[in-house]
């Protein structure tokens, strides 16, 4: 699309869009120097202790639950990012370039996550979970402490497969207009399969593989309401936490936590982003 | 062999797929159909499942009760339906402008741009609804900034009760689901040749009639695939209304989360859950055969 002279209500409307995306976040991150604990009315800005105005990231660092917290949901999407974008990609170059038996089926099964609301998914799991894990445990007659139960490993296998499907849509999209004459041309010069697949093929898709499993990664780490119904002791992750901390009072912390949040991002996107206009 | 398995491209497409097909039966497949199995089922006294055949579960959804008809439940399907319509409407009256602003910048700041419409999304899911309840609340930043302008201009001024409200449920659906739409719908405006509007202006037609015959057209795809990525996942939450909503607006998602963790019964959940999953299927399959299937899903 070209960029031609724009009208000043195009702006004005984009500018007040902005500004409704924007407000929350700015409010945010001024209620986490609030003095007051309750963190209703912004009652000035606290000054309290060694850290002075930064209190609460202080207090932040201090706080166990909070530091296990965000532990747990790296280790989650960590872990179900690397599965899922495997998985996914191999699913996308298998439904991109080849024709098997299934074909149909695999297609329908991945559309369909997409479709579902994730609380239909969610307790699906937690059903088949607890069924299984009774069962399970009662045929084994574990011990108390040996029980399966929900926990990490859930919560991990359940964000790889609400994952994967989105992985394979990008990947996907990526291959569309893939030239299957280039590995083709590696073959006829002798490369074998691994050789042509490590330095024809995967340079070229590398860039939807990455953008696959950005998406992966933020969906893992925004998401609630299938790891609420999938967590369990000591499986509590960021959103968890916040959602439990919303029924009794949140304090400043919180707004420290997603300021911090918020910047962590912005200098990974901005490193990332100064990578790739060096190249 | 290992000749015949080089030359066999069916099998070797057979095993890539093999992993998404196995996760997709066990967390898919089996989690669904088991879902199905316990919504015929009841439940006894100590909210165990006795699984038996019976569509008591059902009849109860529709209304029918043993003391005559009760629209609660379908008064809670229809909330949902009628909040997921207007949150997908505003989402998509916001986003279009604004994605519409994104593709006619120059394609310098393009980029930088629609990185500001993702910024939002990396803070967290919970803690945005957050941010409005500190926003929207009786003491919040919103009654203080109005009353700070209504002493300006020595107007009284009586503090609004934005929250818990449906509206505030409204706002802040709108808010989480907003770059969803953004995304794709600029993907699809971007890919729009410029030679065509060049075509529409040597043919004569004004600006609006070039919006509303080539781009608008052209952007179908993009609002198609917004419009499933905001109706799915807004029909389907509990978490906004719980929080935003404070008990007073309940939703399915609310109905089918209670039913499973506060009052434990999973045979009537599941079956809310069911209808929910049809619910969405019918419309989503209804919407992509009158639209056309949302190819730009991927960019968002």
């Amino acid at each position: 699309m070209s960029s031609t002279k724009r009208s000043p209500w195009l702006t004005l409307t984009a500018l007040l869009v902005y500004f409704f995306l924007y407000a929350p976040i700015i409010v945010l991150i001024v209620f986490s120097f609030n003095a007051s604990r309750t963190n209703v009315v912004f009652e000035g800005v606290v000054n309290q202790g060694p850290c002075g105005p930064f209190y609460w990231y202080c207090q932040l660092f201090r706080n166990r639950d909070v530091m296990e917290a965000t532990r747990n949901t790296l280790v989650i999407a960590l872990t179900s990012t690397f599965f899922s974008t495997i998985i996914g990609t191999m699913a996308a170059l298998a439904l991109q370039r080849f024709d098997f038996f299934g074909k149909n089926a695999a297609e329908t099964s991945l559309y369909f996550p997409i479709v579902t609301p994730e609380i239909v998914m969610g307790i699906g799991i937690l059903v088949l979970f607890s069924a299984a894990f009774g069962w399970i445990n009662a045929a084994l007659a574990l011990a108390p402490n040996q029980r399966l139960t929900m926990g990490l490993g859930t919560v991990i296998i359940s964000h790889i497969a609400f994952s994967i499907p989105f992985v394979t849509l990008v990947v996907r999209a990526r291959l569309h207009g893939f030239d299957n004459r280039l590995e083709e041309a590696a073959m006829d010069l002798g490369a074998n399969e691994l050789t042509t697949f490590r330095k024809v093929t995967l340079p070229l898709i590398a860039p939807g593989v990455l953008a696959g499993a950005m998406l992966a990664f933020t969906l893992s780490l925004d998401d609630f309401i299938i790891t609420f119904f999938t967590t369990g002791p000591g499986a509590t992750t960021l959103p968890i936490y916040v959602y439990g901390l919303l029924r009794r009072v949140v304090t400043p912390e919180v707004n420290a936590l997603s300021t911090i949040w918020i910047l962590v991002v912005l200098v990974v996107v901005g490193i990332s982003q100064w990578f790739q206009t060096r190249e | 062999m290992i000749q015949s398995f080089r030359e066999n491209r069916r099998l070797q497409g057979f095993l890539l797929i093999l992993p998404t097909l196995l996760v997709m039966l066990v967390m898919l497949v089996l989690p669904l159909t088991l879902t199905v199995i316990t919504s015929f089922g009841q439940r006894d006294a100590d909210g165990n499942v006795i699984y038996t055949f019976t569509l008591e579960n059902y009849w109860r959804l529709l209304g029918f009760t043993e003391t005559g008809w009760d629209d609660l439940y379908l008064g809670i399907l229809m909330r949902s339906l009628w909040l997921a319509v207007q949150t997908t409407v505003i989402v998509i009256l916001m986003a279009y402008p604004l994605a519409y602003f994104i593709a006619r910048a120059p394609e310098k700041r393009r980029n930088f741009l629609l990185f500001l419409v993702l910024i939002p999304l990396w803070t967290n899911f919970i803690i945005r609804i957050y941010a409005w309840v500190m926003i929207l609340r009786g003491q919040g930043v919103l009654n203080s900034a109005l009353g700070g302008v209504a002493g300006l201009l020595s107007i009284p001024f009586t503090p609004f009760d934005f929250y818990p409200s449906q509206g505030a449920v409204l706002v802040g659906m709108v808010y989480e689901f907003l770059p969803f739409m953004i995304l794709p719908i600029y993907t699809s405006l971007e890919k729009i040749e410029p030679n065509l509007y060049e075509a529409a202006a040597d043919l004569y037609a004004n600006a609006f009639h070039t919006f509303w015959r080539v781009t608008v057209p052209l952007s179908m795809p993009g609002v198609v695939a917004g419009t499933i990525l905001t109706f799915v996942p807004v029909i389907g939450t509990f978490v906004v209304s719980d929080i935003l909503g404070g008990r007073q607006v309940i939703l399915v998602g609310n109905l089918v989360q209670r039913q499973f963790l506060d009052a434990r019964n999973p045979p009537f959940g599941s079956a809310a859950s069911i209808i929910l999953l049809l619910m969405t299927l019918a419309l989503t399959l209804y919407y992509t055969r009158r639209f056309g299937l949302g190819e730009e899903i991927a960019a968002g």
